[in-house]
């Protein structure tokens, strides 16, 4: 089976890109040959052994989805593909666009829907979690420079102030709020979201919704070692049934079509959960779940194709991971041929 | 005279690396802290762990006791140990 996936960028800041493909491939029965969808040259998925078997680049949905689109037509006319898994936040919205499209070439994509995608951005998620009795931040959104100055006596230092898309900042006064503010709204624009800073450590979960409200798997994680960019540079799998609970009722509630990451902070006072973000994809980290009994990213190929997927049961707690630095060396003629025929 | 219990999912092997698999956190004990650890966990008073660590090893009972309340103290504080 082709299945061609995006994410390939295994740098500080990883996509989940060869984790993914490194579950495909170790998935019984799939016999999966993966094709990297590259967006910049120099990803180091594209050039590692085993991962992708061709690489092709594709442009940024943001350049228009009709060009990707027939990019990815001309692509499948040579590779004749059967599955795409996006893999990033920022073109979720554009492949599920296109997947009627797409499903008409015979491509089949397993994603959520619009709907769904919207309830978990960030701006919307406080709203969705206060439905469900899900607990959350408090937060407060700012669409202007006034807002930000009429929302001062809502919060208390720290904050945590947060762009729409990406990037976080805990801020302890009024002038580093500003600061952040200056820096995510020119970057990411507006809203930018002022968050209730609660202190203590961070649980993440992965887990694959099947659209029903069932989770058809789930493993939870607790970050070892946290790189100056906030990512996981090593982790463990853990047993904890509230957190696996409240888990099973954000994907039950949204009925999550898809892989996903929850992210949380149990409170150092309190022992709550709190629910901090859902990203709408498999994390970077996703094959931990593979190594510890769960691999999610094989059973969402096999969601997408209607066969029966049994609902994982266990996985092994104590799993860990240990994320690693390796420089691949090749050649500049391969570099050349890449960047010249936008595959390789 | 208290006597203590450790939480039920602890992990606890014969090298004294402790595993909380609810939080993936780990802790190492060394050979006297093992030696302890064990002592309270097979239902030991502190009076009577006072008593095995004094006879076995060249300590006062008085330093022991205060080197015993501080042990506990980190065990009670990162949750492996609780109080019956």
């Amino acid at each position: 089976m082709k299945i061609a996936l995006t994410g390939l960028n295994a740098t500080d800041n990883p996509g989940p890109g060869v984790p993914v493909a490194r579950s495909l491939k170790e998935a019984p029965s799939l016999n999966s040959d993966v094709i990297g969808f590259i967006y910049d040259t120099l990803e180091p998925g594209v050039y590692m052994e085993n991962i992708a078997s061709k690489s092709y680049l594709i442009p940024y949905p943001s350049s228009g989805l009709d060009n990707l689109f027939q990019r990815i037509e001309a692509i499948h006319s040579k590779e004749k593909l059967d599955f795409i898994i996006p893999n990033l936040d920022s073109e979720l919205p554009g492949f599920i666009r296109l997947e009627p499209r797409l499903n008409e070439l015979g491509i089949k994509m397993f994603l959520p829907t619009t709907e769904q995608f919207n309830m978990r951005a960030k701006d919307k998620l406080f709203n969705f979690c206060s439905a469900h009795n899900i607990k959350v931040p408090k937060n407060v959104l700012i669409n202007s420079l006034q807002d930000l100055y009429s929302s001062q006596k809502e919060f208390q230092y720290p904050v945590v102030v947060k762009g729409i898309f990406y990037d976080a900042y805990i801020a302890n006064n009024f002038e580093e709020v500003q600061s952040a503010f200056d820096k995510m709204s020119h970057k990411w624009g507006l809203p930018i979201i002022i968050q209730e800073h609660i202190k203590g450590n961070e649980y993440n979960v992965v887990a694959l919704g099947d659209g029903t409200g069932r989770t058809v798997g789930a493993v939870p994680m607790r970050k070892t070692y946290i790189t100056d960019k906030g990512k996981g540079w090593a982790g463990i799998s853990i047993d904890d049934k509230n957190l696996m609970q409240i888990s099973h009722k954000v994907i039950e509630a949204m009925k999550w079509r898809s892989g996903c990451e929850l992210e949380f902070i149990k409170s150092a006072t309190t022992n709550e959960f709190y629910l901090l973000e859902i990203n709408p994809r498999f994390p970077a980290w996703v094959y931990l779940a593979t190594a510890a009994g769960q691999n999610l990213p094989g059973a969402l190929i096999k969601l997408a194709l209607k066969e029966n997927v049994e609902t994982f049961k266990s996985y092994k707690v104590g799993t860990m991971f240990i994320r690693s630095s390796w420089d691949l060396i090749t050649d500049i003629n391969v570099f050349e041929k890449f960047t010249v025929n936008g595959e390789l | 005279m208290s006597k203590y219990m450790i939480p039920a999912n602890l992990a606890v092997s014969d090298t004294g690396f402790l595993f909380m698999p609810a939080t993936g956190e780990t802790f190492t004990l060394n050979e006297i802290g093992r030696k302890i650890f064990k002592l309270l966990q097979t239902g030991n008073s502190e009076d009577q762990v006072v008593k095995d660590i004094c006879e076995n090893y060249d300590i006062d009972a008085g330093t022991c006791r205060k080197d015993l309340d501080d042990f506990v103290g980190q065990l009670k504080n990162y949750s492996l140990l609780n109080e019956l």
